[in-house]
């Protein structure tokens, strides 16, 4: 044999790495659901999904966890994509919990983002879940960056930090007792740029809120904030209060989550490739400028994780 | 560097190995920060912790700070990732805690590098713990290692130290069949100042090799460097039959990842452990038809028999078919707080395979400090010992010497279905 051999480009090396992982999960859980949000990280994991498991079916139905926070472009871009791959979509909201009593709100335009983990551990027992695949990356946030791949989750979704499994080799234990979750996380090893790169390769389509457009915003907290907002139910958010100045600006969103704690920044790149050369040399990290609710303190995220989020 | 630089854009993964005095978290800062991989909002962050802790200087330790609960213990206390890119490669950096309490969290690590930092204080020379990273490193097979002799500005940069640690270590790695087995590289450097990792700077001329990152830039990514049998086990079988569209009622795709070696269309295979033989009709990745397929790519094969074939089994060429085996020996790392009970039932998994497994004898257990044999009855967490397992189902395996993928296995308890040991078969 000649040692001739090519080697594999980091996107094939990193997307050959998922569908082995999503085949695992595949292979060793009973009962997997993909999170499917419509955003841009779930996108790139439909895509895998489509070659790890074509011309079959996908072994799992994607399940939306929507806070009634979300933009329309956004929501209707998730139903589009689920209809077109011919997979069941299961939706699962918030506002739901809220009138069973489970999620309160302290205040009521709290960002609902956090009081996701309430409504998506009900959908786990709901329909007996034994593993959610999400589209968490390690270098998003510092807790995130000891995740495992197959993260175990307690009766309660609970990570211990103190006490995860250890990982080997590409020797994934996704095994789990009833009533216990496997989260696992295909893109971990995948940074921002991995991630526009691949859908600029992969030619994959995007909620046009990812794309630089005209919007009012307003500046609140320190942040830019979308302002009126039209959620689905006809209801607007972030409206302005007094004294809050509106203006036109060029913006696009790097992450896309709960109205009220994503934030946009200034751009005028219209297209994939122009984003990925504006990722090459931007100066912010990707929740840093955008996600509000990373920032309450030091270790928000791994708090957050703690309590069952992804 | 530029005329010899690799320009196909491959993935790097390598380890630091060393303690936090070692300065290894400034050196996985410094790299971070001279790739340019440090955005301006974590840096603002970092200086100001920075200052709130008295510091005048930013330091770029504190961009591998962890979680809340290290913090608070000042210590690391699980393997972390990170990530950096130079344009022409990425790079994983696995960053493993190097107290002897964390070996199995350096083992860990070290599955998945194919070079290791193994960090020295030049003030110190080769330690007890150098020792320890390097018969680890070697014990878990990376093909590379970097010696880096860190702080080299509090010895005046001078040269006799430099040699003679060089000297210490090479004299160490030959005794424990690391020189004969593996690349080994030294350098010596200032990760406080940057001296030798992205940049060479003035301190010294008298090293005329490579950067550091010189080194990282040219080190074959894993799977490049040895012709390797082709082995694909089974991840999953695709069945669509229920589909509407009519050619597909036949369809029968194999779904795995290619651990080793390569196949093409027309390759004679043979499905273990049953021993079916059959030929590869068609390879296909997505909706793409490929005519060959090389090591680490997630494929999908279809062959002409029609053979019953499920996950767990592996397919390989006809003429290099391992045989499966019911009994293994190996070297294992246990994992757990739980010490290893020999009179319990395990279950092995082995690529996609899983088999009951009793422990049929336990040889010796090795001081990771001292590299001795001693004989030994049970297993502690961070042990290493070299064992034989009994199994309820035959594996199809290869030595770990000869195929990283093929040779290792990790143990799981069943009452808890934690990862209890990671196994190198002898």
């Amino acid at each position: 044999m000649t040692t001739s051999k090519k080697t594999l480009s980091h996107l094939d090396w990193l997307e050959a790495e998922a569908i082995h992982i999503l085949r695992e999960v595949a292979g060793q859980c009973s009962n997997p659901v993909l999170l499917f949000s419509g955003g841009k990280d779930s996108l790139c994991i439909l895509r895998l999904a489509e070659k790890a498991f074509r011309p079959g079916r996908f072994p799992f139905p994607l399940m939306h966890i929507d806070t009634g926070h979300n933009y329309q472009e956004v929501i209707h871009f998730r139903d589009q994509r689920a209809s077109e791959l011919g997979e069941r979509l299961i939706v699962r909201s918030v506002e739901d919990s809220m009138k069973r009593g489970t999620v309160v709100l302290k205040t009521p335009d709290e960002p609902r983002n956090k009081h996701q983990s309430v409504t998506l551990l009900e959908a786990i027992e709901e329909f007996g879940f034994d593993c959610c695949i999400g589209g968490a990356r390690r270098d998003e946030e510092k807790a995130r960056a000891k995740e495992r791949i197959m993260s175990f989750r307690d009766e309660f979704g609970q990570w211990d930090p103190k006490n995860q499994r250890p990982e080997l080799w590409n020797l994934y234990n996704a095994r789990s007792h009833k009533g216990e979750n496997i989260r696992a996380f295909p893109i971990s090893n995948w940074t921002e740029m991995d991630v526009w790169q691949y859908i600029e390769r992969e030619n994959l389509g995007l909620p046009s809120i990812y794309f630089a457009h005209n919007r009012d915003i307003i500046m609140r907290g320190g942040a830019m904030m979308p302002a009126n907002v039209p959620l689905a139910s006809g209801e607007v958010i972030n409206v302005p209060k007094a004294g809050e100045e509106v203006i036109n600006m060029q913006v696009r969103f790097r992450t896309v989550g709960d109205i009220t704690c994503t934030a946009p920044v200034l751009s005028d790149a219209d297209n994939v490739s122009k984003i990925v050369l504006e990722t090459a040399t931007t100066t912010i990290t990707e929740r840093g400028a955008t996600r509000l609710d990373d920032q309450t303190s030091d270790a928000s995220m791994e708090q957050r994780k703690k309590e069952g989020y992804f | 560097m530029s005329n010899q630089m690799q320009h196909n854009d491959s993935l790097l993964r390598f380890m630091t190995c060393g303690s936090v005095d070692d300065g290894k978290s400034t050196l996985i800062g410094r790299l971070l920060f001279d790739t340019k991989t440090i955005l301006a909002d974590t840096l603002t962050q970092i200086s100001n912790t920075s200052k709130k802790r008295g510091m005048e200087a930013v330091d770029l330790s504190l961009l591998t700070d962890g979680l809340q609960a290290e913090r608070e213990q000042g210590i690391t206390i699980d393997v972390a990732y990170r990530y950096f890119s130079t344009g022409t490669r990425k790079y994983i950096i696995a960053d493993a805690p190097g107290h002897e309490q964390y070996t199995r969290n350096m083992v860990t690590a070290a599955s998945t590098a194919n070079l290791a930092i193994i960090l020295i204080d030049a003030r110190k020379g080769v330690l007890t713990q150098t020792r320890r990273h390097s018969y680890l490193a070697h014990l878990v097979g990376i093909p590379h290692i970097v010696v880096a002799v860190n702080k080299m500005d509090l010895v005046n940069y001078d040269q006799a130290i430099y040699d003679k640690i060089c000297a210490d270590y090479l004299q160490f790695a030959e005794e424990i069949g690391l020189a004969a087995a593996r690349d080994i590289r030294f350098i010596p450097m200032s990760a406080l100042n940057g001296d030798m990792l992205v940049d060479r700077l003035d301190s010294m001329h008298w090293y005329a090799g490579e950067t550091l990152l010189e080194m990282l830039e040219k080190a074959p990514a894993a799977h490049t460097e040895q012709s390797e049998q082709f082995r694909f086990p089974v991840q999953f079988v695709c069945r669509p039959h229920a589909s509407a569209d009519a050619d597909l009622h036949d369809f029968r795709g194999f779904m795995g990842r290619i651990e080793s070696g390569d196949i093409a269309v027309g390759d004679a295979v043979t499905v273990l452990p049953n021993g079916y033989q059959s030929k590869v009709k068609a390879i296909q990745l997505g909706e793409i038809q490929l005519q060959s397929a090389q090591t680490e790519q997630s494929i999908t094969l279809l062959l002409e028999d029609e053979i019953d074939t499920s996950r767990g089994d592996m397919i390989v060429k006809t003429d290099e078919a391992p045989e499966p085996v019911k009994q293994i020996e190996a070297f294992v790392c246990w994992l757990s707080e739980t010490p290893l009970s020999p009179a319990r039932t395990y279950i092995v998994r082995h690529t996609t395979r899983e088999s009951k497994a009793k422990i049929g004898a336990i040889q010796y257990k090795v001081d990771v400090n001292t590299l001795e044999q001693q004989p030994t009855t049970d297993l502690k967490m961070n042990d290493i010992a070299r064992l034989t397992f009994k199994l309820a189902q035959p594996l199809m395996v290869d030595s770990y010497k000869t195929n990283r993928a093929t040779g290792a296995f990790i143990v799981i308890d069943e009452s808890t279905n934690n990862t209890v040991g990671a196994g190198m078969i002898v």
